[in-house]
């Protein structure tokens, strides 16, 4: 099943062109990587799946994102679309509040006010993120007393709360150690049995770890695009290979 | 080299100390005459009659329903105002707006008692003479909308300046799980300073309750106890208590030494107050340094 289609996807900042006539289908209950070098896209495009473009000033966007076979740059309610679509990000950036109020957060913004609801859904957020162990005696302590690897756990906790049809994790990993980073790569194989997951990596080894399909991107382009195995073995463009094999980026 | 600057910073700390020194040793011991408890809680000004008595309990009050009045109509606008700069404000209506406040700063406190004189005053007797049975619109109405106006700047500047320091990730994680624009502005973003906005609320009470000269230009300056809810009468206050009496004041005598001991306490009520700031501000620092390990 496909969960998003885009078709000559191009965008713009300001005069600047970030992707060029991007086509791509991502299957649900996969994990697709997109890998390349920095300033290719990759990141560009993962944060115009949930519209986070849209903070950015003077990014403009043509094409055709469907996401269920809805257009998401058309007539839709954008923060519906956030609520559907989750997002990880770079450095974990967990809210200075208590662990329990990071995680309720999204549900109380979509009108969840019964105490004993959000309890169960912080709890089962936090078992998905795989931090319930750790967390569990401390729900009302600062979210900032939890180490850099937690922190990011926790964020994936607080967006599965919502119950998002989609993850997308930008470089979810970049900011942490080897041991953190293992925890959150088990998490994802659990993950993708719910979730369709989207993530962009900087680490060649993670994304054939972890994901099923790769898209590689160089310079706003996509260069080629297909299942993990068959792109780390037998590329089929010579810029996929030199950049796998580590001649450039 | 080092002598230099270290001499051009000497000389502020110097002056603070001196200061200090000057006040308490010159307010000290006409307080202690008068009996420190006397003078705190004396409800009784009256420095000139033939048995003087010299009670700035009337003027303690005066300044701290004053300045409460002006935080209570100040800082709810200072603080939205500095949202609505921080988070919502269109780049040209900024534009505009941010020299206009820097502005308001600038304006010499002689004019907004001026400003405050010429149109505060006479709308306030205007709009309640007849119901409160005011004899003048000098009232501490008038001082507090006036010193409200007058902490705008100090508030709104600082709590943006916290406001705009919150990491940027924040707001993106708010959106990102579907919360508008203004959710995760009031609910993420302003949370997250509110430390730095509570030091803003605290330097505002500072400004205020240091101000002399529009306070006594509104506020009529009668020595009489005020209750808090007399906001239609006039009232004096610490500031304007010093300023009113030094100009004519037999210098060594005990209604002197009364003054300068008014200001002493005046300067334990600043004190206090930039205590506060600083232990807000240490809580400050303490959040970014941890951000910063983390």
């Amino acid at each position: 099943m496909i969960k998003y289609k885009l078709e000559s996807v191009d965008l713009w900042y300001r005069d600047f062109q970030a992707l060029k006539n991007v086509s791509i289908d991502i299957k649900a209950n996969q994990i697709t990587a997109y890998i390349g070098p920095s300033g290719c896209g990759k990141s560009t495009l993962i944060k115009s799946l949930n519209r986070m473009n849209d903070l950015i000033e003077g990014c403009k966007i043509t094409g055709k994102l469907l996401l269920d076979g809805e257009d998401i740059y058309g007539n839709i309610d954008v923060n519906l679309l956030r609520k559907k679509v989750g997002m990880v990000f770079q450095k974990p950036n967990p809210f200075p509040m208590s662990i329990y109020d990071n995680i309720a957060f999204g549900p109380r913004t979509h009108g969840i006010k019964s105490r004993y609801k959000l309890d169960d859904i912080v709890e089962k957020a936090l078992k998905d993120a795989a931090i319930w162990e750790e967390t569990k005696d401390r729900l009302k302590k600062s979210a900032l007393s939890l180490s850099g690897g937690q922190q990011q756990r926790l964020c994936i906790a607080r967006a599965l709360a919502v119950e998002p049809d989609v993850l997308l994790m930008d470089e979810p990993t970049s900011a942490l150690d080897p041991i953190s980073t293992a925890k959150i790569e088990d998490l994802m194989s659990e993950l993708k049995k719910k979730y369709t997951v989207v993530i962009v990596t900087h680490n060649m080894q993670q994304a054939t770890r972890i994901s099923d399909y790769t898209a590689f991107f160089l310079l706003g382009e996509m260069i080629e695009f297909g299942d993990t195995k068959t792109i780390f073995s037998m590329p089929k463009n010579k810029k996929t290979e030199d950049y796998i094999t580590g001649r450039f980026g | 080299m080092r002598g230099v600057f270290f001499t051009a910073a000497l000389a502020s700390v110097l002056a603070v100390a001196l200061i200090c020194v000057f006040l308490f040793a010159q307010g000290l011991p006409p307080m202690l005459k008068i009996g420190v408890l006397d003078f705190l809680t004396g409800q009784r000004w009256r420095p000139t009659a033939a048995e003087p008595s010299f009670g700035i309990l009337p003027m303690i009050l005066g300044s701290v329903y004053i300045t409460g009045g002006a935080v209570i109509l100040g800082v709810p606008v200072g603080i939205l105002t500095a949202i609505f700069m921080a988070e919502m404000c269109p780049k040209p209506v900024y534009r505009f707006l941010k020299p206009a406040i820097s502005l308001m700063a600038g304006v010499p406190s002689v004019i907004y008692g001026f400003f405050g004189m010429m149109v505060l005053v006479p709308a306030i007797f205007e709009v309640f003479g007849k119901r409160f049975d005011m004899m003048s619109g000098n009232s501490m109405l008038a001082a507090s909308i006036l010193l409200a106006i007058m902490i705008l700047p100090t508030v709104i500047s600082i709590a943006e300046t916290n406001i705009r320091a919150v990491p940027r990730e924040l707001y993106e994680g708010a959106v990102a799980l579907g919360a508008s624009h203004e959710r995760a502005v009031f609910k993420v973003m302003v949370p997250a300073a509110r430390s730095g906005v509570l030091a803003a609320v605290v330097l505002g009470i500072g400004r205020a309750i240091g101000e002399t000269m529009a306070v006594r230009m509104v506020a009529g300056n009668q020595t009489v106890m005020r209750m808090p809810y007399e906001f239609f009468s006039g009232t004096r206050t610490l500031t304007s208590n010093i300023i009113l009496e030094m100009g004519y004041v037999e210098r060594g005598s005990l209604h002197f030494g009364a003054i300068v001991a008014t200001g002493a306490v005046l300067f334990v009520f600043i004190l206090g107050i930039n205590l506060l700031f600083s232990v807000l501000n240490q809580d400050i620092e303490k959040k970014r340094n941890k951000k910063g390990a983390g």
